[in-house]
């Protein structure tokens, strides 16, 4: 598979959400959304001026968008639950787990702004801390797709599934570099890039970022995989395990603080099925602040420069 | 159709609901853990809805016709456990398995999807979740032009959870008139009175206040009850209902009624004795007979 690293298509992973959801609003009349007073944020005013009845929003009260969520999977509707990440997440946390997760009600909660992406509002505004909560909940399935494509692909994909989703995007404008054609499923990871001396596994907008280092890392001599694990819940393991016994050392890639994401959800596998050198690139146990996307990156180390430092850290090149 | 049927007298209600008290009480002594105090007070509303006006079918649990019910205060399960058993949902021989390990009546309701009993549609027990869910069911079944109606049952202390403001305002702004939530006005909670803890006065203001119609009645008196539920079901076009019952904490045993402190114990065997002398026995028979 080959990237066009120099000039990349751009665009709104949120924009892949919105659009997935009018292509499930005109299939499914069961379809539902519901909105927190954020829907021209999260993009869910396209599907209420599309399908007015079929929009109930809530105001400013994501507990009680969980619930009316909740209320309306009873009645066999497949309800949309969108805002942004914190507020998608650690506010409702409570619901979630008591209505959604624990009553296995058929809630897709979509949560737009995750991340660091959304920079400039700072800290308050950054969920770091997201794919952490849901991913411990028993019932729940979690996804971080990482381009439009993907997005549009696993919004449309869940809906087939009577169960509760967590799916976690973007802002702002990403690069767009999936096969919209290519295979797609819930649980099995992406082998983007093969590579053999170290597997880079990356989810959201770190994949890129994992690609671009495998480029360079190229130029210098070491091979680096590249796999994209949308899934975190449930994993994909076999795959996990195979890159280990390939490549050795794993090193995982993600926005999110590094406890109990990816590099956790990684590790538990790891350490069980085949104990293996490991690092992360991701957020060091500490929030954020305001900066543009790029500076942020930078600055707390998940960006395609610090997977090549740590990567040449291990490989002692 | 249903194998239990409705009740329609007056006199059998009232004995259903004491029948369905007599149950708590053997529960709990059995169980040695659990609620009494608000179970005993919200049977007569139990059995009002579950044995007169609710569209139901205990042999068809999920039948689409029905109407939704919701209890957001899930400590009060047995009651609910009770009554559904006494309607057919499930034997009443289950009763004996409340709170214990591999059963299906949870300390708190579950649904039967994960692992709890038929006639549970969701999860209770935290608190304040059950006027968006009501809100919630009502909507989606508006949305289906369907004329089934939703009930929820709440605490007065309950109403101290910020959630269920938020429901009530997605309820009231949604025009969801296929919705009564029903309001156990007992003026007790866990640690003390609701107004000493913190006061919830003037609940039927606080709810004319968020645009809901509201309708006050005796939640221990049958008549008061049944004519209620009739005038929420006919209530005002566009708006939902409130219900605000008066109840007694632990109605039916004297060292218990209105007492706070009696909302999260079960009685011991000597307690349980009395009580189950207070509670005169029914023609509907006891689920066991312990040895107190």
């Amino acid at each position: 598979m080959s990237f066009n690293l120099d000039n990349p298509e751009l665009k709104e992973t949120r924009q892949g959400f919105a659009d997935a959801l009018m292509v499930l609003g005109k299939e499914n009349p069961n379809i539902v959304v519901l909105g927190g007073d954020v829907s021209g944020s999260v993009k869910t005013n396209i599907f209420r001026d599309a399908f007015p009845d079929r929009f109930f929003s809530v105001g400013i009260a994501e507990q009680d968008m969980m619930g009316v969520a909740a209320g309306l999977a009873v009645t066999g509707k497949i309800p949309f639950a969108s805002t942004y990440g914190e507020f998608a997440t650690g506010r409702p946390f409570d619901q979630i787990r008591q209505s959604i997760a624990y009553s296995e009600m058929n809630v897709k909660i979509c949560a737009s702004h995750c991340g660091i992406s959304v920079g400039p509002d700072g800290a308050t505004h950054q969920s770091l801390e997201d794919v952490g909560i849901m991913r411990i909940l028993p019932h729940m399935t979690v996804v971080t797709p990482c381009d439009y494509n993907q997005t549009y692909r696993a919004v449309l994909e869940c809906a087939k599934y009577d169960k509760p989703f967590y799916i976690r995007f973007y802002r702002d404008k990403t690069p767009n570099y999936t096969d919209m054609n290519a295979p797609f499923e819930f649980g099995k990871a992406d082998t983007l890039i093969d590579g053999s001396d170290v597997t880079l596994i990356a989810n959201g907008l770190l994949v890129w970022e994992a690609i671009i280092a495998a480029d360079k890392l190229k130029k210098e001599g070491i091979s680096a995989r590249v796999v994209n694990m949308h899934t975190i819940k449930p994993i994909d393991e076999e795959t996990i395990v195979k890159c280990a016994e390939e490549t050795g050392l794993i090193i995982t890639c993600e926005d999110h603080q590094k406890n109990c994401g990816l590099y956790s959800a990684v590790a538990e596998v790891l350490s069980l099925r085949r104990p293996t050198q490991m690092d992360y690139i991701a957020v060091e146990d500490t929030f954020g602040e305001s900066g543009t996307m790029e500076q942020l990156m930078a600055k707390y180390k998940i960006n395609n420069e610090e997977i090549i430092r740590k990567v040449k850290k291990h490989l002692k090149k | 159709m249903s194998t239990n049927p409705k009740l329609t007298s007056i006199e059998d209600l009232n004995e259903m609901a004491r029948q369905i008290r007599r149950d708590i009480i053997n529960m709990l002594l059995i169980s040695k853990s659990g609620h009494s105090g608000g179970p005993l007070g919200l049977a007569d509303i139990f059995t009002a809805l579950y044995f007169n006006k609710m569209k139901l079918d205990n042999e068809n649990p999920n039948w689409d016709e029905r109407d939704y019910f919701f209890l957001s205060i899930g400590h009060v399960a047995p009651v609910w456990y009770a009554t559904l058993a006494r309607r057919g949902y499930f034997s009443i021989d289950e009763l004996k398995t409340l709170r214990k390990v591999n059963g299906r009546l949870q300390g708190h309701p579950a649904p039967s999807k994960t692992h709890g009993v038929p006639g549970v549609e969701i999860a209770s027990g935290s608190l304040g979740q059950g006027v968006s869910i009501a809100a919630g069911t009502a909507l989606g079944l508006k949305l289906s032009k369907k004329s089934n109606h939703v009930y929820c049952i709440c605490g007065d202390g309950e109403l101290q959870e910020g959630q269920i403001w938020e429901g009530i305002m997605t309820a009231a702004h949604h025009q969801c008139d296929n919705l009564t939530v029903i309001v156990d006005k007992n003026d007790c909670q866990i640690d003390n009175r609701v107004q000493q803890v913190l006061n919830m006065d003037s609940i039927p203001e606080k709810f004319r206040a968020f645009n809901w119609e509201v309708i006050e009645v005796n939640g221990n008196d049958m008549q008061s009850i049944l004519d209620g539920i009739d005038k929420a079901k006919a209530a005002k076009e566009g708006k939902p209902t409130c219900i605000v019952a008066q109840t007694f904490m632990g109605k039916g045993v004297s060292f218990m009624e209105d007492k706070y402190t009696w909302h999260g114990v079960p009685p011991n065997n000597e307690q349980g004795k009395i009580a189950l002398t207070e509670l005169t026995k029914t023609k509907f028979g006891d689920f066991v007979e312990l040895e107190l």
